[in-house]
């Protein structure tokens, strides 16, 4: 026995001898998508390139992966190294010190080639605080069969009394076919950044120079209004619970003549396996009302690093890995072009195997170029942000309102009380928080 | 005539009682169903019940993606354990409040259970930045700890509706031939409740492994259960709604199978005292 036992200690002095030094853990926590998960079974492309980095993957669905970082990083709990982040998140956080800065991703990186709308987003006095992974903008998906059987066609740019039109002349509701499928599940990230991307395009904006809400404008009353009269007449039953999911499920199995929504969605309603109308897509710019914005909103999900995280060269290297060039290659020689994670680079529009492979492309750079995070608006703002405003207090005024016109859908309230429930809440927010007396 | 008023009366019965029945466990046997489906299938539109081509690839990629076994692992010693510490604070506590009563148990008893009127979110960020100092981040003891303290009011209150209904005059004998408090607890009280005990400890499991938000908040990547291994397939941009499925069937499939075979414990022990 004492032999054995020596033995046995002999054996463990020896391993420990022998072993390498302990490779260091990155944990990153990041969000259920498709292109996420592609990453994570990627990585040992990253491993072997780093055999001194291991690495840890927490998925979460998104406004539990967002509760989760958040209350991490505000109270600098150190749970993760790399954290995915959204356009929403990045300046706050980066401004609040929150964030490392990303300026120095390696000599080959190129950070020149980062589509401008996207890098502005994420730049704070100058300096990048997170490297995007996937961007994505929203744009006009609709049935090529249903169009051309209504006797019309789509513009590249149609304008929204185009889409109202079409709407009604696809409309089929005893076969189930709705001219429109929009949003109308509330929450800011649900119907609000559809309906605040419209109001956009309708010379309605959040709040004025002086931050104060302007719920009670002619624009805003003019959105809210347009929005209702398309879902109650055009749109399918119970649209008030709608959210992207439920609308991609609609549109795939033929029941929506158009369906305006992310970017992102082009490759699920193209893709033959799902889709029972793959080939009947069409695609078209989001609408506008002649005024010089478009309907259409800017989101990017993102890898960031926590200040005060002990692993920031190894999360860099990291980063800079996930968010290059050489990554969307990665994924092109083992899963395709179609499915290199889009919006980030310039340089991937420019490749003809992508354009080719992914006949939604360029309607999707189209889209993200029309954005402009730091002018998002007709008239002037104060705020950055597409769909969203780039402050701490949305996310509770952005539901807030979401729930109000989302009430005015499903008919419980009017427009009219919708817009002034909404003007209300919003202010009492923002003097609380004082940014008006 | 009366006979046969009381059949039609129990086959009415019997009949609500299905049907409630079968309403409580559709959206599980619903969920099972769709766990087994393709993606396109799980969205169809009129949906397929039974007649749908069965495939076991939502299991596969699941099984792929994600460490199913460190996940349950998580939640077998999370949810035991924190049962178990559970129980040893309130078998003593619940002991003393039924035999020994003070002129404020009823107060300090009612008081315990209010504690769970308190939404979660309103403390996650103090108990984060414990958790922080404490090192209790990401670690199974702090969830055991974090449960335990979350369940000991109704382990408490159950244990206590147990014990009222065991004759004090039992223990007094007990006490009389000798037997000290830990005699008197251990080999008298204990065996007799031994029933409430067990339904007791069923139920905290339950609930243990069915807890969400603190297991989802304060976890990351080593001490994450199976709510967070369910949390990792849920999507609002993208159709995961099979794979989804597939997760919860894994994750609920344990504790179903465990309800099953001790519902009679379980039944009892929540309709303790209820009639009389």
């Amino acid at each position: 026995m004492t032999t054995f036992i020596r033995a046995l200690l002999g054996a463990t002095a020896i391993s420990l001898a022998v072993s390498p030094a302990l490779a260091e853990k990155l944990t990153i926590a990041t969000v259920n998508n498709g292109d996420m998960i592609r990453m994570q079974k990627l990585t040992d492309d990253f491993a072997a390139k780093n055999p001194d980095i291991e690495l840890e993957w927490v998925t979460l669905e998104e406004n539990v992966l967002r509760q989760r970082v958040t209350t991490d990083i505000a109270t600098k709990g150190g749970q993760y190294d790399v954290m995915t982040i959204g356009t929403y998140e990045a300046p706050i956080w980066a401004k609040q010190g929150w964030l490392v800065a990303l300026d120095d991703l390696g000599a080959d990186y190129d950070v020149d080639d980062l589509l401008p709308a996207i890098r502005g987003g994420l730049t704070v006095d100058g300096k990048l605080y997170a490297a995007p992974f996937y961007g994505e903008s929203s744009m006009v998906m609709y049935r090529k069969d249903l169009m051309e059987k209504a006797g019309l066609t789509m513009p590249d740019a149609p304008t929204w009394d185009f889409i109202k039109e079409a709407a009604a002349a696809m409309t089929d509701k005893g076969n189930e076919v709705y001219g429109i499928c929009l949003r109308g599940k509330a929450g800011w990230g649900e119907n609000m950044a559809f309906l605040s991307a419209m109001a956009n395009s309708y010379g309605a904006r959040w709040f004025d120079m002086d931050w104060k809400p302007q719920f009670d404008s002619e624009a805003w009353k003019a959105t809210l209004t347009d929005y209702l009269d398309l879902m109650n007449n055009y749109g399918p039953p119970g649209a008030s619970s709608n959210g992207f999911n439920e609308n991609l499920a609609l549109f795939q199995t033929g029941k929506c003549g158009m369906w305006i929504d992310a970017t992102v969605a082009a490759s699920f309603v193209t893709n033959p396996n799902d889709s029972q109308v793959a080939e009947h897509v069409g695609f078209a710019l989001a609408p506008d009302k002649g005024l010089g914005k478009r309907g259409n909103w800017l989101w990017a999900w993102n890898l960031a690093i926590p200040a005060g995280s002990q692993k920031t060269e190894a999360a860099k290297k990291f980063i800079a890995w996930a968010t290059s060039k050489e990554y969307l290659e990665l994924v092109a020689s083992k899963e395709g072009w179609a499915n290199v994670p889009p919006g980030t680079r310039t340089s991937l529009y420019e490749n003809a195997n992508y354009l080719e492979a992914a006949p939604f492309a360029k309607m999707t750079l189209d889209s993200i170029n029309a954005a402009d995070p730091q002018k998002p608006t007709v008239d002037e703002v104060p705020y950055v942000g597409v769909q969203f405003v780039a402050i701490p207090e949305f996310q509770g005024i952005g539901t807030a309102v979401g729930q109000q016109f989302s009430a005015a859908l499903a008919g419980t309230v009017s427009a009219e009380q919708a817009l002034q429930n909404a003007q209300q809440t919003t202010e009492r927010t923002m003097r609380r928080a004082g940014y008006i007396k | 005539m009366a006979r046969r008023a009381t059949g039609a009366r129990k086959i009415v019965v019997t009949a609500i009682a299905w049907g409630v029945g079968l309403a409580i466990f559709f959206p599980i046997l619903w969920t099972i169903l769709t766990s087994f489906k393709t993606e396109a299938e799980a969205i169809a539109s009129p949906p397929s019940f039974l007649a749908f081509e069965w495939t076991l690839e939502n299991y596969v990629e699941v099984n792929s993606r994600s460490d199913y076994f460190l996940h349950f692992m998580n939640s077998v010693i999370i949810s035991l354990g924190s049962t178990l510490l559970g129980l040893l604070i309130a078998i003593p506590a619940a002991w003393s409040m039924a035999f020994v009563p003070a002129k404020r148990t009823k107060d300090i008893l009612m008081w315990m259970l209010s504690t769970k009127m308190l939404p979660p979110v309103g403390v996650l960020v103090p108990i984060y930045l414990m958790f922080r100092d404490f090192g209790l981040l990401d670690t199974r003891i702090g969830l055991i700890v974090v449960l335990t303290l979350i369940n000991l009011p109704i382990i408490v209150w159950m244990l206590f509706t147990y014990f009222k209904e065991i004759p004090g005059e039992i223990l007094e004998a007990a006490r009389m031939d000798g037997a000290s408090l830990w005699d008197e607890v251990v080999h008298v009280l204990t065996p007799m409740a031994v029933p409430g005990i067990a339904s007791t400890l069923l139920l905290n499991i339950i609930l243990a492994w069915n807890e969400a938000f603190w297991t989802l908040n304060l976890t990351a990547a080593k001490a994450a259960p199976l709510t967070a291994f369910i949390a990792s397939y849920s999507s609002p941009e993208g159709l995961f709604y099979a794979k989804l499925s597939a997760a919860s069937t894994l994750a609920i499939a344990p504790i179903l199978i465990l309800g099953w075979f001790s519902q009679k414990q379980l039944v009892r022990g929540l309709t303790f005292g209820a009639v009389k």
